[in-house]
């Protein structure tokens, strides 16, 4: 075995250990599985006009249409499948919240690293920044955004940048701030390597653990957070009917008792963010030297 | 010190600028400013006489200099909706937030201190694992979503608790507030408890953690090895020492509580600042969007000033440090 395999083997053994954590994992790969392929596994199309039949709007769980659609999970006000507009639904929330996780990871390391490279005064207002931006509780900084510019995907994913990328930046510099010191960032120095090649090739993989540790749980908070706007109808669009959104529609019907329309994408969701935090917790127990 | 607080002050304004220029940038040059900021059913002659009186057909520069010294005569504009000054209706509605907010602190100290201790005192018992499990529940569980349950068990179920509205607002040394009357309470309970909901998951871990901390102490062993009774060495010695950076770290994030409060005023239908605020984006009551907007940055920003202040006089390591700069 090459020794980078068994340190992969190694850290698939450490990470099973925990089987709640283990559990979370596969539950998040099914929904993930779920989500990429959603337009294959969902029993029927829910935005196709030619299928959805208004004739079966609010059905209950469990119900069956007069040509013999079977409803596991009962139908929404425009009479679409519950289960198929969950499908799709976590498709637009997975994608919206990796997305700006990865935006926001690839801009907070860049700051992070940077500023734990050159330090100075560029460190000081960088940090500041972090600083004052943390400040703010998340939520109101993705509504200062969508509030005085209006709603839309791209206006919902800078936002949720805008309110990661702190995040990011501040564990890059810490970690980025211990690996500086070490003898291979001397050696790199004297080999007359420049400062991008230091910074991204050989500081930032050696960051890399703890970043992973905040991406899963930022993109947890994302996902959350995204949903939270669009049900406010501050996020999405209703051309792209994330969970939150579905969460919205289901919530005219509820004083009527149809509890399942806005039940079942909110239980797609906590199970959802739940893994996601399993998982990130436990990473983060894993790679917290002073546990061990 | 002064060096120091002074340093914050122009950087908390150097702040409140930037925001300025960025909720006046999104209204005025990314929109339409004559569509958003004029009533649609205006006719043409009303148009252009708001557009002069605005000052629409000034430079941009211009433009932004009168709305920062407006800004600071107080005056925001007038809603489109309600007619009335844009500040005026938000401070009325700041009560029904503050009222909010507060009693959802209060419902979250109480449940979550006594929780964080047991966990924190028997860490590998059973019930300790299920409080834990259940605050990595209560981080997961969007508020919103558990909003709906809430009013869907409680409200339209069980009928137990009203799910809309603020209720009857009784009047007690001065104060108006629906937490004085029995009806008020019903209303306020649901909205509370939900707003609770996330704080609850994160004072139990911080209650947690300390109490960990603080049974390993010395004095802790020394009280024992008093011979007082558990109980009383949890109760207060614990108990004590643990209320202080819980009240601190809390208070301090009781600006929180009015942002998420948005979500939950939307819920619930609660007459409050966040209600407004979401109310007005949805009729492009500009007028509003931009006060609530300045008004809600303005109330963060000095808030931080004051938790850095404060800090300086809690903590000696920053003021030091602040000397040196």
């Amino acid at each position: 075995m090459s020794p980078k395999l068994r340190k992969f083997v190694e850290f698939c053994k450490d990470f099973s250990s925990n089987k709640v954590a283990l559990v979370a994992f596969f539950i998040f790969l099914l929904i993930l599985f779920v989500a990429i392929f959603a337009p294959l596994v969902s029993p029927t199309d829910p935005y196709d006009l030619n299928t959805v039949s208004i004739m079966n709007s609010r059905l209950p769980p469990f119900s069956e249409d007069f040509s013999g659609n079977y409803f596991l999970l009962g139908t929404d006000g425009a009479g679409r499948d519950m289960v198929s507009a969950i499908f799709y639904g976590l498709r637009v929330s997975l994608g919206v919240g990796v997305l700006s996780g990865i935006f926001a990871l690839i801009i907070g390391s860049f700051f992070g690293i940077s500023a734990a490279f050159f330090g100075g005064r560029y460190e000081s207002i960088i940090m500041r920044i972090v600083d004052i931006q943390l400040s703010f509780p998340s939520i109101l900084v993705a509504l200062i955004i969508l509030a005085a510019f209006g709603k839309g995907v791209e206006k919902t994913i800078i936002a949720l940048i805008l309110v990661q990328w702190a995040y990011y930046a501040r564990t890059a510099r810490s970690s980025a701030l211990v690996e500086i010191n070490k003898e291979y960032v001397d050696a790199a120095r004297c080999l007359a390597f420049g400062n991008t090649r230091i910074m991204f090739k050989h500081i930032l993989p050696n960051c890399m653990a703890p970043l992973i540790v905040v991406g899963t749980l930022q993109t947890a908070h994302a996902i959350s957070l995204e949903a939270t706007l669009s049900f406010l109808g501050l996020g999405l669009p209703i051309t792209e009917p994330s969970l939150g959104l579905l969460i919205g529609n289901g919530f005219e019907y509820m004083y009527s008792g149809d509890f399942w329309i806005s039940i079942f994408p909110g239980v797609a969701l906590l199970i959802t963010v739940a893994s996601i935090n399993l998982v990130g917790d436990h990473l983060r127990d894993m790679f917290n030297p002073r546990l061990h | 010190m002064t060096a120091f607080i002074f340093t914050r002050f122009a950087q908390s304004v150097l702040v409140l600028f930037i925001m300025s220029l960025l909720v006046f940038g999104g209204v005025n040059l990314v929109g339409d400013p004559v569509e958003m900021l004029i009533n649609p059913e205006a006719d043409q002659a009303e148009v252009e006489r708001v557009i002069r009186e605005l000052g629409l057909d000034r430079p941009v520069t211009e433009q932004y200099w009168y709305f920062l010294i407006n800004a600071f005569k107080g005056d925001l504009g007038d809603s489109f909706i309600f007619g009335e000054p844009a500040l005026k209706l938000i401070i009325q509605r700041m009560p029904a937030t503050l009222e909010l907010a507060l009693f959802s602190l209060f419902i979250s100290l109480i449940i979550a201190i006594p929780l964080g201790i047991y966990a924190g005192y028997n860490p590998d018992s059973k019930p300790s694992k299920v409080i834990m499990a259940g605050s990595i529940l209560g981080f997961s569980m969007p508020t919103f979503w558990v909003g709906i349950i809430f009013i869907m068990i409680f409200a339209v179920q069980l009928g137990w608790l009203p799910s809309t509205g603020r209720g009857e607002i009784g009047t007690f040394m001065g104060i108006n507030s629906s937490l004085f009357t029995l009806n008020g309470l019903s209303h306020v309970f649901l909205p509370a408890l939900n707003l609770a909901l996330f704080k609850i998951s994160s004072v139990i871990r911080l209650t947690r953690a300390g109490t960990r901390e603080i049974i390993l102490q010395d004095y802790i062993t020394f009280a024992r090895s008093k011979g007082i009774s558990e109980k009383r060495v949890v109760l207060i010695h614990v108990l004590k020492n643990i209320l202080i950076p819980i009240v601190t770290v809390v208070g301090l994030e009781f600006g929180s509580l009015i942002a998420f409060s948005t979500v939950t005023e939307t819920v619930f239908a609660w007459p409050g600042m966040g209600k407004l605020i979401i109310d007005s984006i949805y009729n492009l009551d500009r007028p509003v969007i931009v006060a609530y907007l300045m008004i809600i940055v303005t109330f963060f920003v000095f808030l931080n000033l004051i938790v850095d202040i404060l800090y300086t006089f809690l903590d000696p390591r920053v003021r030091i440090k602040g000397n040196h700069q």
